[in-house]
């Protein structure tokens, strides 16, 4: 089973956990419905429609809170998770936009260790940039920055990424470069899966793979579109005969397509891009 | 004496003075507290806490320590009090300030940091908002996306996190390049 865990932009949201469906555009979780848009819930959608068109995937469980910036929900999540998640036993555990809190990420990394099966850890957005700052980063199987984020991961003193120094800001398109700088002090995870206008896997020692077509400039202008990568890689990496590499390659060129068949302007919603997604997984799985 | 403590006198001051840092339990305080001293007509700096101080997602607000009791007592009168004063002794680190402009036709994408936003050139109605990886950043798109330039909430009026407050750079920029 896959877990996702994040915030919904609804101060309202209690916390909550459980399977997660979805019935048209919206997710259905302990009986409450979340609109997709970008965020969690377009990852948890992506990981959906993902799970939906690959045999032998795992099902999809969601711990979810309400938080609008103001860190209150993702302390009540982080809480919770401190005191439960041992419970629990999860092949893929995804982090995604938490209120960035060393003190609670290193409470959650403690209760993941006290799981009796180590699961599959993936980090991405503010989960990612307190991996980082808690010194914790190789600790986990997966991030998937952006180019901009990759920088914040390879500039030691960032905290975060509003504070990557010019210097290195200015590399941006020095992607191995920025990659090694990362490893170097230890701020990247075991795997990283950089998107851009080329996509990199690679680890401490080599890049293994790029990914550059189809190439879709809209794409970059859509909000959400990296939420649905690491929503897919979350699901893949779980299914059998797939190694972490491949499922993030099959992640990278699957996003791509979905891209390709919503046809979108910088105006179109995230949605389009997550209805293309089993057709896109058809295509890159031939 | 008492001209030692006119707003006009500070810029001058600046380099020869002690600075010291305001530090606030939330970042959205920040950014309020930023706004009311400036539109008071203070000189104050947005900056990175000293890595003592760091707890993840944080801005504190850079000042001429000798200028304290003025700022607090403005501060006071808009019911915000800052969790602690101290000096900087060593350097605070800088908020990014590159903007990265994208145009694709009739759309055009500003990056500020993490933070990306795109318009309909001629509308200016906002189309979309991406990047970032804090909670605010969700909600944020719920309420800009679908208004003009003109009609949405700035982001620094919802905004709490350091994601919020690089989106209103993006967008100030974007008001910058369009409106002026």
């Amino acid at each position: 089973m896959l877990a996702v865990i994040g915030t919904v932009p609804d101060q309202t949201f209690p916390l909550t956990h459980g399977l997660v469906r979805m019935i048209d555009d919206y997710l259905i979780i302990d009986h409450r419905k979340i609109i997709i848009n970008r965020g969690t819930p377009a990852l948890i959608a992506a990981a959906i429609k993902t799970a939906g068109s690959i045999q032998d995937s795992p099902e999809i469980y969601a711990f979810l809170i309400g938080d609008i910036g103001k860190g209150d929900g993702s302390r009540k999540l982080y809480q919770y998770l401190s005191e439960h998640l041992s419970e629990f036993e999860f092949q893929v555990l995804t982090f995604h936009y938490l209120q960035p809190d060393v003190d609670w990420h290193n409470k959650v990394m403690f209760a993941v260790e006290d799981m009796e099966h180590q699961p599959i850890l993936i980090a991405d957005a503010g989960f990612m940039y307190v991996a980082k700052m808690s010194g914790q980063a190789s600790s986990y199987d997966l991030f998937t920055p952006d180019v901009g984020e990759l920088s914040f991961l390879a500039d030691e003193l960032a905290p975060h990424p509003f504070y990557t120094r010019g210097f290195i800001l200015h590399q941006h398109n020095q992607v191995p470069e920025l990659i090694q700088r990362a490893y170097q002090h230890k701020n990247a995870a075991k795997l990283l899966l950089v998107k851009g206008s080329m996509d990199y896997i690679a680890d401490e020692h080599h890049i293994i793979e790029t990914v550059d077509s189809p190439r879709i400039e809209a794409m970059e202008a859509i909000g959400g579109t990296g939420d649905t990568l690491t929503g897919m890689v979350s699901v893949l990496c779980a299914v059998k005969n797939f190694t972490l590499p491949d499922a993030a390659t099959l992640a990278a060129k699957a996003n791509r397509f979905s891209g390709y068949y919503a046809n979108p302007t910088p105006a179109t919603q995230v949605i389009d891009l997550i209805n293309s997604i089993p057709q896109a997984l058809l295509k890159v799985l031939k | 004496m008492l001209h030692f403590f006119r707003k006009n006198k500070k810029t001058k001051q600046q380099a020869s003075v002690d600075r010291g840092i305001m530090v606030f339990e939330h970042t959205s305080e920040v950014i309020q507290a930023e706004t009311i001293l400036k539109k008071s007509g203070w000189v104050i700096r947005v900056m990175g806490p000293p890595p003592e101080i760091q707890t993840g997602c944080d801005l504190v607000i850079e000042f001429p320590l000798i200028e304290e009791l003025n700022l607090l007592r403005t501060l006071q009168q808009a019911k915000i009090s800052p969790m602690t004063v101290v000096p900087v002794t060593a350097p605070l680190l800088k908020p990014v300030d590159l903007f990265h402009m994208k145009d694709f036709g009739e759309y055009l994408m500003i990056r500020a940091a993490n933070m990306k936003i795109t318009i309909v050139k001629e509308s200016l109605k906002i189309v979309n908002i991406s990047g970032g990886g804090c909670p605010d950043v969700p909600f944020l798109a719920q309420q800009l996306v679908g208004k003009t330039l003109q009609d949405a909430p700035h982001p620094r009026e919802l905004g709490h996190t350091l994601c919020g407050y690089a989106l209103e750079l993006a967008y100030q920029e974007l008001l910058k390049q369009c409106l002026q």
